[in-house]
């Protein structure tokens, strides 16, 4: 229970189907104070003492988990060393997969409970995925690195609702979270400032901006500032020639080196992926399979072919997709339910 | 279901609860000149005779208070304040397991009024030594502001040898602080012979009402105040004074005294079962704190390869009610520093539970704990430390 409003509401009606809750809120930061401030975030002494006032009103029992060391270490160390590689992490993706449903999950299931419920926005029925009620809260993608076991001991009661219906019940429940804003970016970045939050860690690593010729149009402070796709904060001084915008087409470590092109050479067809999780209804792909695949948090649905070969999945995409980011997800659909996913390494 | 957290509050007497309201309902101000203020008055006047009674104390060195917390703010800062501005003393000697209400003033003196904080080590029971104090003492004894030193320890139950210390200090004519909110009801008390210059007492720890407490301050001692006001309670703690309160209050300590033998026999006889009959059902579990000088309700165990916290939830879910005993900020469990300070590490420290007994414990409790102590420990054990 982060302190929100879906948690609070999802531990009600689980409660209320005769389940025996206990709510949980994580500690992910050793000094809370010196992550979120406000109201905005999900882990402030605020955020726990709401989680603490929706779990009495729901009448269940409450406990605080200190989450603290596993988080810095899976959540927000990977963040920060993944930039460093030139990939775009997604945390919350991250946060599910290592703390929820497996820190968690594992002690719960030590203590003796069954399962972990959560306040995603995403259905679960006879343990496959699937998208959301509400199409522009569905979470199913940040869910989609889970494996067939986590989902087993995994409850979103929240699937089959839209945000509005959610808020709507948590005044007819009492909670005073009811018209709590939702959390935005990334949890434990207090301002917002990614940039930033990644500098002080990494610190200034100036290297060129270069264009598809290698010309050096531009300099950077530490290339893992940047994201595939990226148009705004790139600092050049001169326009192209053809006056149209650049965009961050590559990001290479190693020579610390920001490519950037126009908008038409960000277009790939091709995506390869590793760590794949095969969890939906099907068997796993060993022949090319006809499906849908969402490759960023609310992002577009591309039409594609999708195989495992070996270690790796490799999807071809039907109509070419733009801003695609090693280190993202790539979450295969059929239909609104979910089959699987894998880290994206490369694409083309 | 089985309370054994009575260190934390415990239920109230009858006839507290019975003097408390009869007061709820009548109306007068304690300062007020009229008729209802006299009666108001009476009332608290004769709460304070029978707290000063009960404790050994004369009743003009009873200070209400809104609790333990409170008193122990208010000797700390107040004495500190009033040492320092008469001597330049600016030494506070504090014990290492002495409970928040007093470590944090204490701190909050050093952090923010420059004062010298010294914590007094303890040993394995945690016991502060006398000559842990004398030396601690004579290291500068005209800079000593003053020294605190619980009665009592609130987590592992170890009774302080208050009165040796309290002597310690006397001889360097330094004021002596003592938390005494777990050893009312518990231990004989007696404010006079005890030679200690302030103690802090808690109404809800007794059988009393919550939100009421008093510092006993001892003729000559003046404590600089922390409230002020309208002057009440000898112009150092200014506020109405709550009528009612204090003659529930009064009501609990006459009966937690009165009955204080009886009851203590009973609980050593229970704390003793209950301490069997968890080794029973847990042989590895290690018994803290003094093994001689104790309060007679109180059992501190560390069950190894556990989480306290962990235990607590389990044993909350089966209807027994403990505590870890250690300090929460923002609910996340620290360490104990209580156990930290007798040698833990801090996975034993981690690894603890405070059980209390109580007026109301009786062998029904222990057999509830006795039935689901085992299963919950071992799966406690199988979560692991975390």
């Amino acid at each position: 229970m982060s302190g929100g409003v879906d948690s609070a509401v999802a531990a009600a009606r689980a409660a209320e189907a005769g389940h025996d809750v206990t709510g949980v809120h994580l500690a992910l930061s050793a000094n809370p104070q010196s992550y979120r401030t406000g109201a905005r975030g999900c882990c402030t002494l605020e955020d726990s003492r709401d989680a603490r006032r929706a779990a009495d009103v729901i009448g269940i029992p409450f406990y605080v988990w200190d989450m603290a060391e596993r988080f810095h270490r899976d959540v927000v160390e990977d963040f920060v060393s993944e930039y460093a590689a030139g990939r775009t992490p997604n945390p919350c993706l991250r946060c599910n997969e290592k703390i929820k449903f497996e820190a968690v999950l594992d002690r719960a299931l030590a203590l003796g409970f069954d399962a972990v419920v959560t306040g995603h926005h995403a259905r679960l029925s006879d343990g496959v995925l699937r998208r959301s009620a509400d199409a522009g809260k569905d979470q199913s993608y940040v869910l989609g690195v889970l494996t067939r076991e986590q989902l087993a001991h995994a409850m979103f009661p929240l699937g089959d609702s839209t945000k509005a219906q959610v808020r709507e019940e948590a005044a007819a429940r009492g909670l005073a979270v009811a018209a709590k804003p939702d959390s935005h970016d990334v949890c434990f970045i207090a301002d917002g400032d990614t940039r930033g939050f990644l500098a002080e860690r990494l610190g200034a690593e100036p290297g060129p901006i270069v264009d598809e010729s290698g010309a050096v149009v531009g300099s950077h402070a530490g290339s893992y500032g940047f994201t595939i796709g990226q148009r705004k904060g790139l600092h050049i001084d001169r326009p192209t020639a053809d006056g149209r915008p650049r965009y961050v087409l590559s990001i290479e470590p190693v020579s610390n080196t920001v490519t950037v092109g126009p908008r038409s050479s960000l277009a790939v067809r091709s995506i390869v992926a590793e760590r794949p999780v095969w969890n939906g209804p099907l068997p796993a792909p060993h022949a090319p399979v006809a499906c849908d695949v969402q490759l960023r948090a609310h992002g577009e649905v591309y039409p594609c072919r999708a195989q495992l070969s070996g270690d790796l999945l490799n999807i071809e995409l039907d109509t070419p997709a733009t801003g695609v980011a090693a280190g993202q997800a790539a979450v295969l659909y059929h239909s609104d339910t979910v089959l699987g996913s894998a880290t994206i390494t490369s694409s083309t | 279901m089985a309370y054994l957290d009575h260190a934390a509050t415990t239920p109230m007497h009858p006839e507290a609860i019975k003097a408390m309201t009869a007061q709820l309902e009548l109306v007068g101000n304690a300062s007020s000149l009229h008729a209802s203020g006299r009666r108001t008055r009476r009332v608290v006047e004769e709460a304070r005779e029978t707290i000063a009674d009960a404790l050994g104390a004369r009743p003009s060195e009873v200070v209400f208070t809104s609790g333990g917390t409170e008193a122990d703010n208010l000797a700390i800062k107040g004495l500190y304040w009033a040492r320092r501005a008469a001597s330049g003393a600016d030494r506070v000697l504090v014990g290492a397991v002495e409970h928040h209400a007093v470590l944090d003033p204490a701190h909050w003196l050093h952090e923010r009024q420059g004062a010298s904080v010294e914590m007094l080590e303890v040993d394995e029971h945690g016991r502060v030594q006398p000559g842990t104090l004398r030396a601690a003492i004579e290291r500068d004894p005209g800079r000593v502001a003053l020294v605190c030193v619980m009665w009592a320890n609130n987590e592992v139950g170890t009774v302080q040898p208050v009165r040796e210390l309290a002597a310690v200090a006397a001889e360097h004519g330094i004021p002596f602080h003592s938390d005494a909110v777990q050893a009312v009801g518990q231990l004989p008390v007696s404010f006079a012979e005890s030679g200690v210059a302030s103690m802090a007492v808690s109404g809800h720890k007794v059988g009393g009402p919550m939100g009421v407490g008093a510092l006993l301050l001892a003729r000559g001692v003046d404590p600089v105040p922390v409230i002020h006001g309208g002057g009440q309670e000898r112009d150092v703690r200014s506020g109405t004074l709550d009528a009612p309160a204090a003659a529930g209050f009064a009501a609990a300590l006459r009966v937690a005294v009165g009955d204080r033998e009886e009851n203590t026999a009973r609980l050593r006889a229970l704390r003793e079962e209950l301490v069997a009959r968890v080794r029973a059902a847990v042989p590895d579990v290690v018994l803290n704190g003094h093994p001689d000088d104790h309060l007679p309700g109180i059992a501190h165990f560390t069950f190894p390869g556990c989480e306290g916290d962990a235990l607590l939830m389990l044993l909350d879910a089966k209807g027994v009610e403990c505590s870890t005993g250690s300090a929460c900020s923002a609910g996340v469990a620290q360490p104990s520093h209580v156990l930290l300070a007798m040698g833990a590490d801090a996975t034993r420290a981690r690894g603890s539970l405070r059980f209390s007994l109580g007026h109301t414990s009786t062998r029904d409790d222990l057999d509830r704990l006795a039935e689901v102590i085992a299963p919950a420990v071992d799966r406690a054990r199988r979560a692991g430390l975390t």
